[in-house]
């Protein structure tokens, strides 16, 4: 290898360097061979080093294989490749409170001009200036949130505003001028992204990269256990829903073309051999009626489960075109259908989990969910629903918070339908702890932990009838 | 083995913006390191964002002439590769009665009567040349099977005449639209690149540069705006190709600036569901008519 200068001079550094950034990614589940990696280093001996962006895009072209990997790599990348020239730990910056002033005037400019190497000083100097805590030298560390509590950025957006404003020509109102907040907002966001690396970064200087790179960086979205997600987590779990109905549905549509193939009809194929002295030259096959199944999705959608469940809904909903008719029921310990209440949600799925629990009829005494109650009243109120032709979904972690499970509910349920499968959030180990009667619904229907996007994805995939 | 295209990123950058096509650094050094590695190239990204495009670029570049396999559900080997062409093979047989069986078998299987399809086409190919799968996606598993060989290797194998070896490699772009998740196998051959929508400043260069008419302060406001409707959650957010509609659709209606009126009548041109105009109306502040 022959570097161009930059921040790394020899080429066993460089080769150490991209090997323990392969090791990273491939702790966080990224399939990377050798091959590629032999590729990486082609790449950057043929990109050089001078400019630290090629390298990071040199390394994603050669060693990504799905965007859906990018965010993961670009943390990581941050780690093994940092900004060069950027201040050491060692050098000190001002922390007093004219420090700060002078610091958030400074950002306000850079966000008002949007200079991207500016931001990027700025955010190494303020995590530098107000981001560390502790004295000792083990205990202490740098803190992205305690730099963006005391730099607090969203309170400039005002200032923003008005520099911007004054810069723009004065020419009266504007159209574009209403989208002028979110813009900065976004600017802003972005400043916070970059601390947070810087943060990331300066840890990794004192407790060794492969660490941080393991612990501190966030996986990729499907990845995310489903009781552990947050917000915004889910919030972006929810953007990926039209993508994978997507290419859910095609896989159907392949599954099902391969199932209309049929099998032989050997009544027909025997009969038809008759003229042709008794051997089968003609083989005829089954034919197929074309009719789509139907679904039921019955959802435990209380508190812990909850986004679970409303991701699940608004698959099964950007799906609904490939299925005859689709029923979604919600149940915390009562059952209410919530059909309609999903097509309608669609448009705004943020607010999807509060309009169910607003309009429709959850709950009855108390608010905890009550699978027993729940499987009763749904055996009772909408056996109609199920038929020889439905496959039903129950999705939920079976805490039933002390109550009767009602086997005899489930069994009539699973005995009308064509098939019945139960997704668990909760991983096959928690089954049958504490309050879980998990053991006892899966002697009865198909019970399959499903704890992330991913596996719901590969699980749905297999499992909806075609 | 290279293409040896390209002699570095800039060259890229520079050469592909003087047939008009903007590449972000993403896209230069990608296709700089396709035609240095001698690697296939595989495009992702949303419809609209000139994936086709970057594959005409190229070819227009280098003088090289392209072959496009057009990949749709079905599309199979001998669409893809090479086929037999037995109509003549027919005719020579009948033609030469009386000769012995062997002459006739050597002679039919010979390449007087071979088709050869794109990726044969681009594989013999002694000039230089640009292959595009375009629509990888759509096609099925089994084609997937058929362009290892050829992408990892660049060679064809035909039972009857032997492996047939590429002379000079061609710079291969697949693109895809993730409608189906491409095999491993076929994803560790190449390298990959994902477009997405550009950055502002590029969006406008790219404005400007499409439609030259336009005033470059009205370009900025156009811009700004797709910007936000992308930010938006859209069930389609608008592509590049969509700002480039708009911004004609503005320069025929000889409008100077964006007011309300005008973003309103013209939203059709951007967002192609109802349902995400009504969003759009709202998210923008437009009095919904």
């Amino acid at each position: 290898m022959s570097p161009a200068g930059g921040p790394s001079p020899d080429a066993a550094g460089a080769a150490a360097r991209l090997t323990g950034l392969v090791a990273a990614l491939r702790a966080h589940g990224f399939g990377i061979g050798t091959g590629e990696t032999v590729d990486a280093g082609l790449a950057l001996e043929a990109v050089g080093f001078a400019e630290r962006e090629l390298v990071r895009e040199a390394l994603a072209a050669t060693l990504l294989h799905g965007e859906g990997q990018r965010t993961v790599f670009d943390q990581v990348f941050d780690l093994y490749f940092p900004l060069g020239g950027a201040p050491g730990p060692a050098e000190a910056h001002g922390s007093t409170p004219a420090d700060l002033a002078a610091l958030r005037d400074r950002l306000a400019e850079a966000l008002t001009a949007g200079d991207g190497a500016a931001l990027d000083r700025l955010a190494a100097e303020a995590v530098g200036g107000f981001g560390g805590y502790g004295s000792g030298p083990e205990s202490d560390g740098w803190s992205s949130y305690r730099t963006l509590s005391r730099l607090r950025p969203e309170t400039l957006l005002a200032r923003v505003r008005e520099r911007l404003r004054a810069t723009a020509a004065a020419e009266g109102p504007e159209f574009t001028e209403r989208l002028l907040d979110d813009e900065i907002r976004r600017r802003i966001e972005g400043f916070r992204e970059r601390v947070r690396t810087e943060a990331r970064r300066r840890v990794a200087e004192r407790q060794g990269r492969d660490r941080v790179a393991r612990r501190a960086v966030a996986g990729t979205a499907d990845g995310v256990d489903f009781l552990l997600a947050g917000r915004a987590q889910l919030d972006e779990l929810r953007r990926t829903v039209r993508p994978l109905a997507r290419k859910l549905a095609t896989r159907l549509a392949a599954r099902r073309r391969r199932a209309a193939r049929g099998e032989i009809d050997l009544r027909r194929t025997l009969r038809g051999s008759l003229s042709t002295g008794g051997v089968p030259v003609r083989p005829v096959l089954r034919r197929r009626r074309p009719r789509r199944p139907e679904l039921v999705l019955l959802c435990d959608v209380s508190g812990s489960v909850a986004g679970f469940a409303q991701f699940t809904m608004l698959l099964v909903q950007a799906l609904h075109d490939q299925f005859s008719r689709v029923r979604v029921f919600a149940f915390v310990n009562r059952v209410d259908e919530v059909t309609g209440l999903i097509a309608r949600g669609a448009a705004d799925p943020a607010a999807l989990g509060d309009r169910i629990l607003a309009e429709a009829e959850l709950t009855g005494w108390h608010g905890q969910s009550d699978y027993g109650t729940a499987l009763g009243e749904f055996a009772d109120r909408y056996a109609e629903a199920v038929g020889p032709r439905t496959v039903v979904f129950v999705l939920g972690d079976a805490r039933t918070n002390g109550a009767d499970p009602n086997l005899a509910a489930l069994r009539l349920v699973a005995d009308r339908a064509r098939r019945v499968h139960w997704l668990n959030p909760e991983q096959p180990s928690l089954w049958g702890t504490g309050d879980s009667v998990a053991p006892a619904y899966a002697e009865l229907v198909e019970m399959r932990p499903c704890r992330n996007a991913r596996q719901l994805g590969e699980l749905i995939g297999r499992l909806l009838p075609v | 083995m290279t293409t040896g295209f390209f002699t570095s990123v800039d060259d890229v950058a520079e050469r592909l913006a003087a047939t008009g096509y903007l590449a972000s650094p993403a896209v230069a050094t990608t296709v700089f390191l396709a035609d240095r590695l001698g690697k296939p190239l595989l495009v992702e990204g949303p419809a609209g964002v000139g994936k086709t495009q970057l594959a005409k670029a190229v070819t227009e570049v280098t003088g090289a002439r392209l072959v496009r396999l057009q990949c749709y559900e079905g599309v199979d080997e001998s669409r893809a590769l090479y086929e037999w062409n037995h109509a003549k093979q027919l005719l020579r047989i009948t033609a030469g009665r009386g000769e012995s069986w062997d002459e006739t078998r050597t002679d039919v299987f010979g390449e007087e009567f071979l088709l050869p399809r794109p990726l044969l086409t681009a594989i013999r190919s002694e000039e230089p040349t640009v292959l595009l799968v375009d629509e990888t996606d759509k096609a099925d598993v089994e084609v997937e099977g058929l362009l290892l060989e050829v992408l990892s290797d660049f060679q064809v194998t035909v039972p009857e005449l032997g492996t047939i070896m590429a002379t000079r490699r061609p710079f291969t772009v697949l693109t895809s639209n993730a409608s189906r998740e491409l095999s491993e196998a076929l994803r560790r051959r190449c390298l990959f690149l994902h477009i997405g929508f550009p950055e502002e400043e590029l969006e406008r260069r790219i404005v400007t540069l499409k439609v030259p008419g336009l005033d470059a302060e009205l370009a900025a406001s156009v811009v700004r705006v797709v910007g936000a409707l992308r930010a938006m959650d859209l069930r389609k957010a608008p592509s590049v190709s969509e700002t480039i509609d708009w911004a004609r659709t503005l320069l025929a209606l000889g409008a100077d600036r964006l007011d309300e009126r005008i973003v309103r009548e013209t939203l059709g041109v951007l967002l192609k569901h109802q349902e995400d105009i009504v969003k759009a109306a709202a998210g923008l502040d437009l009095d919904v008519a």
